[in-house]
């Protein structure tokens, strides 16, 4: 394989399911070799419709998908040499651990020999070594789940495809799981599609992410940039916690725009993804980012007028939620550090932010 | 079938019992036990006020056993072949009937003079003679008509499905006389091995080509469905399908099997003294003659016999369609009780064995 | 634990003790003595019910199997009361050893015999009971008893004057033989064996075997009826289980159609159907797929047994595998592909065994409906469609042989038994999903 070619690659893709409404609108997308992508969206978006298509189950009704370059839109998922790991690990419950591990081997035609040698190393990857002999419903989820991924692995496959795979997890468990997945990912250097819906999740392991909406990507970036830089709206809101205001541009002036708020403030913010002057907007701001000490708010800043509604002790942090600008559900997020101030509901305060921290995006 | 129908017997019987004018006949339905409500059940009503339950069985014998076995007897008086009586009596399974009961004939004869030979005994009066013929359908055979009961056995001569009643009896009879075999002969042939043999034999010559039949009410049915192109059947079934629906069915008396039918009254019946009074009410000699107007089966008593005239169409002279009028006794057998009495059993396993083979 | 005795004294030595100083399992066993008894009180009707209609009627048919005291006592019918009777002819043969010539003294207890059951109305029912071993004789007792006053000796000769017959051994050996309470002769009966003249067991002629050769038909028609539920019913049972509801839940009524339906109209809608005038023939004639002479036989004989058979009994395979598919991820199958495997690789090594308990149960339920189906066979299986169960009916209502009936319905419950056995041993009980 040419190394430039993408791994996988979808070309103007369309899936509909009732011939009435399309479920997947347009996608394109080119994964290199080696890559962790997660498709990372609300369910109803198209993110497993996607991953479907890919591994055979579902047929794309329109465009091409390939793989390593080849299309792959008429091969029967068996021929495709997928792996796959699934939401509910589906791991045949009549066959015992080594049996599970064996299937996609003993289809291969491969001689007991090669099976075993190849089991063992796929259990010791996944340090289940000592099960190989349980049968499903004598392990734990977290055990299972191991046993799943070994599954999808031990044939070897370039590709592995992952649907929601800890979803089942208890959050604990689940974290420890999220790192084994990227080690493997990082020692093996598979190529891995991985879907879910948790955001943290997405952030954690990926290179990079697709983030789906209403069928379409609506950005593929790394978890940095899709966090600190997000195109529009939809992102912003679905990536972390995200505060809003919505309002007007007054002016606009190359990467700045000034945008008067519909409660009269004026603000200046980063333009992102908007319309000319005049045009409605939504300022998004990181309740991080936001700032209430005299002594933190800095020279430039912006600086609203706040209400405190409530205070919640969150351990780590302190989340307090104001009023600001005709908004009840503003969020700031201070950290629990020495001589943090408390602020305790009625107090009025200054609150501001640093210009780059605010971005103007489309309205929804 | 079989058994629902025994089921709702029970079940209506059951419902009869616990009131007390009411009594529960149980006989062998269809054209039958329409000829016997309207002679019996409702002149019975008409004059005493009591309501007859009209209660139907495949072979009334078969629950009287098992009632009375079970202790829970739920019909007053039954009708049964005579054979069934013979065995049920020395069973013990019946009551014990008194003659004296029983009406002079019209004629003022003493009942037990005017009855036909045998037609009474200690647990059973006769009320008909039936008998067992088998008839075909007129449009299947548009050449030769077969006449005789050696042509029932004739598969080359007369092709076609072939009705018989799943029992030995009746069957292995007609064989014999199909075979060439006396009917005074009969009998005593069937005593031996070799007699029955031969009579299997000859019954194995149809055997692929019989649709077995269990109630009265099925020859008819099968006939007129084109099932088969001739079955045996009770001679007053044919007589109602032929004669009363118009279907064209021939019967054929020649090696027909007569025997008596009549009442019984099962041990422990319910209402017994309503079902004696029923019994002699029944069997008077108008009463006897008056069904024969329904159906063909000739009276027990001689002095009904001039009493019998047309069919309730008012046209159908039935002297002809009666199995014991003269030009049907040709070739003809009664029924011999005391050989199927002994026999039947064995017979009956030997019969299912063969079935079976 | 010396401390613990001492402080608490009168309790067990060990063991641990509540609070209050009573052992623990004494006092976790009156706490929970309540719920224990409510618990019985609940399930003590159903107990009952059991016991009422199940245990017992068991009990009784297997009793009935090895018993008929029909030649031993005589019950009178209206008041109840048990009489010994043949008392003298049942010592001569308990002084004789089998194969005895009857001798003056016999005959003279025969005579006996006959006299006391003339006076008892009882000579019909010993006669049937003898009737079933040496078949023929049964109006030999009611002739003989009638006129069992005029008998006198020597008795020999004056029971022979009224029908030499009685001189038949196996006449003697058949009441020696009913003599005994309690007999194997009516399993022997049920597996086409008798006992000669000298109590010897061997096999009945050939051409009165029926029960052996039944057994086998039974058992290959209730086969051959199982695999036609589970070939048609596997596919339903998958459409069922994977259907969106709306169409399933239609196709499950029509699935379940012949539960709703009576028998009558089920029966008559096979007549109409399948005879040789009926609908299907009809159809093949008009299709010019056989000739109008060819007509198909499809009632009437095995085939018709096997049809309607296959069509009331189709609930019950699919039913149990339904309720094993329902649960069936897609996911599974789609392992298995993503595994490699072709669909048919899929379905066989990964569908098919999750089927297993679904498959097991329908086919148990369905055999064992089978084997013990008689109502149907009885109307549409003609001669060569009946199954062993109409016999056992035959012997029920007909030939009043009850033992007999008992036997065969003894044998056919071992047969069961055994099936179920084996079934536990080979896929095991527990792995059996009823729905």
């Amino acid at each position: 394989m040419d190394v430039t070619t993408p791994m996988v690659e979808f070309d103007r893709v369309q899936k509909s399911y009732d011939g009435e409404s399309l479920v997947v609108k347009d996608l394109n997308l080119a994964m290199p070799k080696g890559e962790f992508l997660t498709m990372l969206g609300p369910s109803g978006s198209g993110k497993t419709t996607c991953l479907m298509m890919l591994a055979g189950f579902e047929t794309a009704t329109n465009g091409e998908i390939r793989l390593a370059g080849k299309e792959i839109n008429h091969i029967p998922p068996h021929k495709r040499g997928i792996g796959m790991v699934f939401q509910n690990y589906a791991l045949f419950p009549h066959m015992t651990v080594a049996e599970n591990l064996s299937f996609p081997l003993e289809v291969r035609g491969m001689d007991r020999g090669t099976r075993e040698t190849k089991i063992k190393r796929a259990l010791d990857m996944v340090q289940m070594g000592k099960f190989a002999s349980r049968r499903p419903a004598q392990l734990s989820g977290g055990q299972q789940q191991r046993i799943a991924l070994a599954r999808a692995l031990v044939f070897e496959p370039d590709l592995v495809l992952m649907d929601e795979p800890l979803g089942a997890l208890d959050k604990q468990l689940r974290e420890h799981m999220q790192f084994e997945i990227k080690h493997l990912h990082e020692s093996l250097g598979i190529t891995v599609v991985y879907v879910t819906h948790d955001q943290s999740e997405a952030l954690t392991m990926s290179d990079r992410v697709a983030v789906f909406n209403d069928g379409k990507i609506q950005q593929l970036a790394p978890p940095e940039d899709l966090y600190e830089r997000p195109d529009n709206s939809f992102v912003a809101q679905f990536i972390g916690e995200n505060n809003k205001l919505s309002g007007k541009i007054e002016a606009l002036d190359g990467e700045t725009a000034t945008v008067r708020l519909h409660s009269g403030e004026l603000i200046g913010a980063t333009a992102v993804n908007i319309g000319g002057a005049g045009s409605e907007t939504l300022v998004s701001i990181r309740p991080e980012r936001v700032e209430f000490r005299h002594d933190r708010i800095q020279e430039g800043w912006h600086t609203l007028d706040a209400e405190v509604l409530e205070f919640i002790y969150m351990g780590d942090l302190f989340r307090t939620r104001l009023r600001v600008a005709g908004h009840d559900d503003f969020v700031m997020k201070c950290r629990n550090i020495q001589g943090q101030e408390r602020l305790s509901p009625g107090q009025r305060v200054k609150i501001g932010w640093h210009p780059a921290d605010a971005r103007a995006l489309d309205p929804v | 079938m079989k058994r629902t129908l025994i089921l709702t017997s029970a079940l209506v019987a059951a419902g009869v019992a616990a009131q007390a004018e009411e009594l529960a006949v149980m006989s062998w339905g269809g054209a039958y036990s329409k000829s016997q409500v309207e002679a019996y059940h409702k002149p019975f009503t008409e004059k005493t006020g009591v309501t007859v339950v009209d209660v139907v069985a495949d072979n009334p014998a078969t629950p009287i056993k098992a009632q009375v076995e079970a202790g829970n007897v739920t019909v007053d008086v039954a009708d049964v072949e005579y054979a069934d009586a013979m065995a049920l009596c020395d069973e013990g399974l019946l009551e014990e009937i008194d003659p004296s009961i029983l009406a002079a004939g019209a004629d003022g004869t003493a009942a037990m003079d005017d009855f036909l030979p045998g037609a009474v005994t200690d647990c059973f009066v006769a009320t008909i003679v039936f008998s067992t013929m088998y008839a075909y359908d007129d449009t299947v055979f548009t050449g030769e008509k077969p006449t005789t009961i050696a042509d029932f056995f004739d598969l080359e001569k007369f092709p076609g499905k072939r009705g018989l009643r799943k029992t030995p009896k009746v069957n292995l009879e007609m064989a014999l006389m199909a075979d060439g075999v006396a009917p005074d002969e009969v009998y005593d042939m069937l005593e031996t091995d070799e007699g029955l043999d031969r009579a299997f034999a000859k019954l194995d010559t149809i055997k692929d080509s019989v649709v077995w039949w269990e109630a009265g009410a099925q020859p008819p049915q099968l006939l007129a469905d084109g099932e088969v192109a001739m079955t045996t059947a009770y001679n007053g079934r044919i007589f109602a399908a032929a004669v009363s629906e118009g279907k064209p069915f021939v019967s054929v008396f020649n090696g027909q099997v007569y025997e008596y039918d009549g009442y019984v009254i099962p041990l422990g019946a319910p209402n017994k003294d309503l079902a004696m009074e029923f019994l002699a009410f029944a069997t008077q000699t108008q009463q006897l003659a008056d069904q024969a107007k329904w159906i063909s089966y000739g009276p027990a008593r001689k002095s009904s016999g001039p009493l019998v005239g047309l069919f309730e169409d008012g046209k159908t002279e039935m002297g002809p369609y009666m199995p014991t009028a003269e030009q049907n006794l040709e070739v003809a057998l009664p029924s011999n009780f005391e050989f199927w009495a002994d026999r039947n059993v064995e017979l009956s396993e030997r019969f299912n064995a063969w079935l079976a083979n | 634990m010396a401390d613990m005795t001492a402080t608490s004294p009168g309790a067990a030595p060990q063991g641990l003790q509540t609070a209050d100083g009573r052992p623990l399992k004494a006092a976790l066993a009156a706490s929970q003595a309540r719920a224990k008894r409510r618990a019985f009180y609940l399930v003590a009707p159903l107990l009952a019910f059991v016991l009422l209609t199940f245990v017992l009627p068991i009990g009784q048919l297997l009793s009935r199997s090895v018993s008929d005291p029909r030649f031993i006592e005589n019950v009178d019918r209206s008041s109840g009361e048990v009489t010994p009777i043949m008392v003298e002819l049942r010592d001569w043969f308990k002084a004789n050893p089998p194969g005895t010539e009857p001798d003056e003294a016999a005959y003279q207890a025969l005579a006996q015999g006959l006299a006391q059951l003339a006076e008892l109305r009882g000579q019909g029912d010993v006669g049937t009971r003898i009737n079933y071993e040496a078949p023929g004789t049964r109006s030999l007792f009611t002739k003989t008893a009638r006129r069992a006053d005029d008998l006198e000796a020597p008795f020999k000769e004056a029971i022979l004057d009224v029908d030499e017959d009685w001189a038949d051994p196996v006449l003697w050996q058949a009441m020696r033989d009913a003599s005994s309470r309690y007999t194997i002769n009516f399993y022997l009966a049920a597996l086409d064996m008798t006992r000669d003249v000298d109590g010897n067991i061997v096999n009945v002629p050939e051409d009165r075997q029926v029960y052996l050769l039944l057994f086998k038909r039974t058992a290959i028609l209730s086969v051959l009826i199982t695999v036609t539920t589970l070939v048609l019913g596997f596919p339903v049972a998958y459409l069922l289980a994977t259907l969106p509801l709306r169409y399933s839940n239609l196709l499950m009524i029509l699935v379940l159609l012949p539960f709703w339906t009576s028998l009558l109209v089920r029966t008559t809608s096979w007549m109409v159907l399948l005879q040789s005038q009926g609908v299907v023939n009809d159809l093949l004639v008009w299709a010019g797929i056989i000739g109008d002479d060819g007509r198909i036989q499809m009632i009437y004989n095995q085939m018709g047994t096997v049809i309607a058979m296959t069509h009331i009994l189709l609930p019950f395979t699919v039913l149990p595998l339904y309720s094993v598919m329902r649960p069936i991820k897609p996911s599974y199958v789609r392992a298995a592909r993503s595994l490699g495997a072709t669909s048919w690789t899929a379905f066989r090594r990964v569908y098919l065994p999750q089927t297993v308990p679904g498959i097991g149960a329908g086919a148990l339920l369905v055999f064992i409906l089978a084997v013990g189906y008689y109502i149907t066979p009885a109307l549409v299986g003609g001669s060569s469609g009946q199954l062993i169960s109409n016999l056992i009916a035959f012997h029920m209502q007909n030939s009043l042989n009850w033992s007999l009936a008992a036997a065969l319905a003894s044998l056919l419950l071992a047969g069961v038994l055994v099936l179920y056995w084996l079934y536990d041993r080979l896929v095991g009980i527990d792995n059996l999903k009823l729905g």
